[in-house]
């Protein structure tokens, strides 16, 4: 196993990207956060909170829940346990930022992009993750990469946050 | 031809038989039952010489019964030969022992007239393994209302009246059909239940058929019945005979009218002193019968009315039904257990248990009923007809109802294994080995 | 966590943490049923078919909008117009729904045990929708669900459930449920319609609803059929309504907080009064949202049993 980010780099890369997001939006106006359940709603919190120390605006932030939506409910052994999912505001004409923790194959960007829609028709959806690993499966890209890590299809990228009762850090094994 | 059955452990309750022993067996008829070993010996010498074509059959270790009298069979013909046939039913009887079946009249069209009572016979006589008596309906169309002809009947044949499965709701006809049948001599067999009570009922009235969602039939459905009956029977005098007892207070209610003189007697079956309503769980329509299978405080009043007396006879109540009917909604599949095969089996295991003894479980099974029923059999005494059944107490037998030769596959036993089995059946002579 | 069981038969056959997880499950498709869009692609492709033997409109609409807001592809298939009527046999109806690649059976049927064995014939998942007088699961749930959600718990509390006992299948589903969480049952009706063995499932027994009601956090009424009256269960409506019905009289007798609940459809002034019903303590129209919510997470749930 080894470290990726410790917790202070994880606070840098937050950083950076909540400028990065503001720099492309020109600001809160109209923004909206969404993080994918659940290590995506914790990261989506963080930066609401670096966008307030930046702007000293509020930001919405909401939470997704993408089980309903997830292509692979016919081949597992178990359904994935429904959590909340409690989108703050009307999401029409909104700037959405859906925030993932780890870019993969994409899909569940995929899944979350249609329960997205079923909200409502955003003026924009981008995305911000934390970690993107490669070894995407559809023609997604992220908009915000707090770091990409090159890595083999079959090792395993853990990101353990504060909220999870965890110590912050992103590993690899 | 000639049968000798060798050294075999000889039961027969009409003679108080009950010791190692031959059989001799000539022309379809008992000729001599001898425990004395070199009598025997010397007979058999006399026969070999005078006769080469004779059949010897070593029963050392084995049982030798009177064939079993069955007084509560339904062999389903005519009108329900998808269900059973006299062929099918009569076969099935001497794979399970019995070579007497009394046949029940709930047939289509009903065994409430001559026509249909000489039909049986002779189909019987062409078709049938062992010996058939019909039972006549009390009533028209077993409907309860008007009394049939049970005087032709039984000049005809019909040992017995019995609107069984339909019971004499009317107690002014009941009355009137016990009174009336003491001009012939025959008994009326009551298939006790109040129809009232009773109705709609599926299994037993409980704690279970509420859990299941069943509609139950309590025991007093057949207890009201029970007690009506016996005090008609003392009002007339009329032969009654209790059909299929399953419940506690049923036989608390025969025992004090026997104690009182009432000319009443009563028979058992099987399932009702080998399972409870538990079978029905998992709405298990196996175990779907009437009256139901009860609990087991009746279990236990069911052996102890057998060990006292109180109940007279073990009979089958056999009531294949097609499978297709079994395999249907609880509530809509036909009641009924497919029984003539594994009677014997099922009942061995009272004398097992030590609740009876061999000889009395046997007069349960072969002498009483035909007492009752006033027919000559269940009996090994010199020239009456040859129906022996030669029984192997330590054989086990699963019950494998595909195997059964009755086309009724009905039975809650399966998979059981008993112990006892009968390995040779004779019915007038004729040799069925299993 | 996952069911054990590819059906849902009854609440008999469930534990109490299988029940937990349906609850949960249902919140989250308690959120989807508050949006615009009210549909999930989640069961998409699947099959469902509603085999009513049984008159029924609440429940079947009430599985159908579930199903519907699944994404499942939805096949009704109503008893007049079924093979059933020309003497079609129930195992048989039910191969050929299955031939037609049905996933989900719901089943309503009048004799009791009619699911059970159609589970043992077919592959397709079977939802028990009501059979006879032994179950109706989903009702039971969607009680729960309703508890939990208006008075925070199930462990603890006291419900009475009030009428036909006898020949409710609510009731049966519901006192199974409630006794899995350690609820005090009481069941409250005339002796003729409440089958005094369910004691030994550990309710509590009442015929007068003065000492029945006395503090129950939950008053959960029953439909009083009408055809009973002629079979000499009770003598007439009017006496029922006198001895057995909810008045606001009667209710000040509960818990000053206690929720009203009824399974539907409702007789007003047979079995409960007008007021009450449309009372403020009365959630019966709530109950009827949360069933197509938790009718969605047992769908859902019993999918992953199969795959």
């Amino acid at each position: 196993m080894k470290e990726l980010l410790n917790k202070q780099d994880i606070d840098r890369v937050l950083a950076r990207m909540a400028h990065e997001i503001l720099e492309r939006n020109k600001g809160t106006g109209n923004l909206c956060l969404v993080g994918i359940q659940r290590g995506g709603v914790h990261l989506a919190k963080r930066l609401s909170r670096k966008v307030k120390e930046i702007e000293g605006k509020d930001v919405l932030v909401g939470s997704l829940d993408i089980a309903f939506y997830r292509d692979d409910l016919n081949i597992r052994k178990e359904q994935p346990a429904v959590r909340r999912t409690e989108v703050p505001c009307e999401i029409t004409d909104k700037k959405v930022v859906l925030v993932d923790d780890v870019l993969f194959t994409g899909r569940s960007i995929r899944a979350a992009l249609d329960a997205l829609m079923d909200f409502g028709r955003p003026a924009s959806i981008q995305l911000a993750v934390l970690i993107d690993r490669g070894h995407r499966q559809l023609p997604i890209k992220a908009d915000f990469v707090g770091k990409n890590i090159p890595t083999a299809i079959d090792e395993n990228v853990e990101v353990n946050l504060e909220e999870e009762g965890l110590e912050d850090r992103v590993t690899i094994e | 031809m000639k049968i000798l059955i060798k050294n075999g452990h000889i039961i027969d309750p009409s003679q108080g038989i009950d010791g190692v022993g031959d059989v001799l067996i000539e022309e379809g008829k008992i000729i001599e039952v001898r425990s004395q070993k070199s009598e025997v010996r010397s007979k058999e010498q006399k026969t070999r010489t005078s006769n080469s074509e004779l059949r010897t059959i070593d029963a050392s270790g084995l049982y030798v019964f009177p064939g079993l009298v069955d007084m509560h069979t339904h062999l389903r013909e005519p009108g329900f030969e998808y269900k059973e046939t006299i062929k099918t039913g009569t076969l099935a009887a001497v794979r399970g022992g019995i070579t007497t079946v009394c046949a029940m009249p709930n047939t289509n069209p009903v065994n409430d007239n001559s026509s249909v009572t000489d039909l049986i016979i002779r189909k019987a006589i062409q078709e049938g393994a062992c010996t058939v008596y019909p039972i006549g309906a009390i009533t028209k169309g077993q409907k309860g209302e008007e009394l049939a002809e049970m005087g032709i009947m039984h000049g005809e044949g019909c040992v017995a009246f019995s609107d069984d499965g339909m019971p004499v709701m009317n107690s002014l006809i009941m009355r009137r059909a016990l009174e009336y049948s003491k001009t012939f001599n025959v008994p009326l067999i009551s298939h006790c239940e109040d129809m009232n009570l009773s109705e709609g009922g599926v299994m037993n009235e409980g704690l279970l058929s509420v859990t299941l969602g069943l509609k139950g039939i309590p025991s007093e459905a057949e207890e009201v019945m029970v007690a009506r009956d016996i005090a008609l029977a003392g009002l007339t005098g009329g032969r009654l005979h209790i059909a299929h007892v399953s419940t506690e207070g049923s036989v608390r209610i025969i025992r004090a009218a026997k104690e009182r003189g009432i000319n009443v007697t009563a028979e058992t079956c099987p399932h009702y002193f080998s399972i409870t309503e538990a079978a029905v769980e998992g709405y298990n329509t196996n175990a779907k019968v009437n009256p139901p299978l009860r609990t087991a405080s009746d279990v236990d009043a069911i052996k102890q009315g057998l060990k006292d007396g109180t109940i007279d006879v073990i009979a089958t109540d056999h009531a294949p039904h097609h499978r297709d009917e079994k395999l249907r909604e609880f509530d809509q599949s036909p009641s009924g257990i497919s029984g003539l095969e594994t009677a014997l089996g099922l009942s061995l295991k009272l004398v097992e248990e030590g609740i009876l003894t061999m000889k009395q479980l046997i007069e349960k099974m072969t002498i009483n009923p035909a007492k009752i029923m006033g027919i000559n059999k269940g009996t090994l005494k010199n020239g009456s007809d040859a129906d022996v059944v030669i029984v192997n107490p330590d054989k086990d037998f699963k019950v494998e109802p595909e195997k059964f030769a009755s086309k009724g596959k009905n039975t809650p036993f399966e998979g059981w294994v008993l112990k006892g089995a009968a390995v040779i059946t004779i019915c007038k002579g004729k040799i069925y080995e299993q | 966590m996952k069911l054990a069981s590819k059906d849902l038969l009854g609440i008999k056959e469930l534990t109490k943490d299988e029940i937990t997880l349906v609850l949960d499950t249902a919140s989250g498709f308690k959120d989807v049923l508050k949006r615009d869009i009210k549909k999930v692609p989640a069961l998409r492709g699947k099959t469902a078919v509603n085999l009513f033997f049984e008159p029924s409109t609440r429940t079947k609409t009430s599985f159908e909008l579930a199903e519907k807001r699944l994404s499942l592809d939805v096949l009704n298939l109503a008893v007049t117009t079924s093979s059933v009527v020309k003497g079609e046999s129930l195992i048989d109806t039910a191969l050929n729904v299955q031939a037609l690649g049905a996933d989900f059976m719901i089943i309503r049927h009048s004799s009791s045990g009619a699911a059970h064995l159609l589970s043992k014939k077919v592959n397709a998942s079977v939802i028990n929708a009501g059979d006879g007088v032994n179950e109706h699961p989903t009702q039971a749930l969607l009680d729960a669900f309703t508890i939990k959600e208006k008075l925070g718990r199930i462990e603890g509390l006291k419900v009475a459930i009030v009428g036909d006992i006898l020949h409710s299948r609510v009731a049966k589903s519901n006192i199974y449920l409630l006794a899995k969480f350690g609820v005090e049952v009481r069941i409250i009706g005339p002796p003729t319609l409440i089958p005094k063995e369910l004691e030994s499932h550990g309710v509590k027994v009442f015929h007068d609803m003065e000492t029945g009601l006395r503090d129950v956090d939950v008053v959960m009424m029953l439909r009083i059929q009408m055809e009973r009256q002629g079979k000499g269960f009770f003598p007439s409506t009017l006496e029922y309504f006198r001895y057995w019905g909810l008045t606001a009289e009667r209710l000040s007798i509960a818990d000053k907080d206690a929720i009203v609940m009824h399974p539907g459809p409702m007789n007003r002034g047979i079995e409960i009064a007008s007021e009450i019903a449309d009372g403020p303590r009365s959630v019966i129209l709530e109950q009827v949202t949360n069933g197509i919510a938790v009718r969605m997470a047992v769908l859902y749930l019993l999918a992953g049993v199969r795959g």
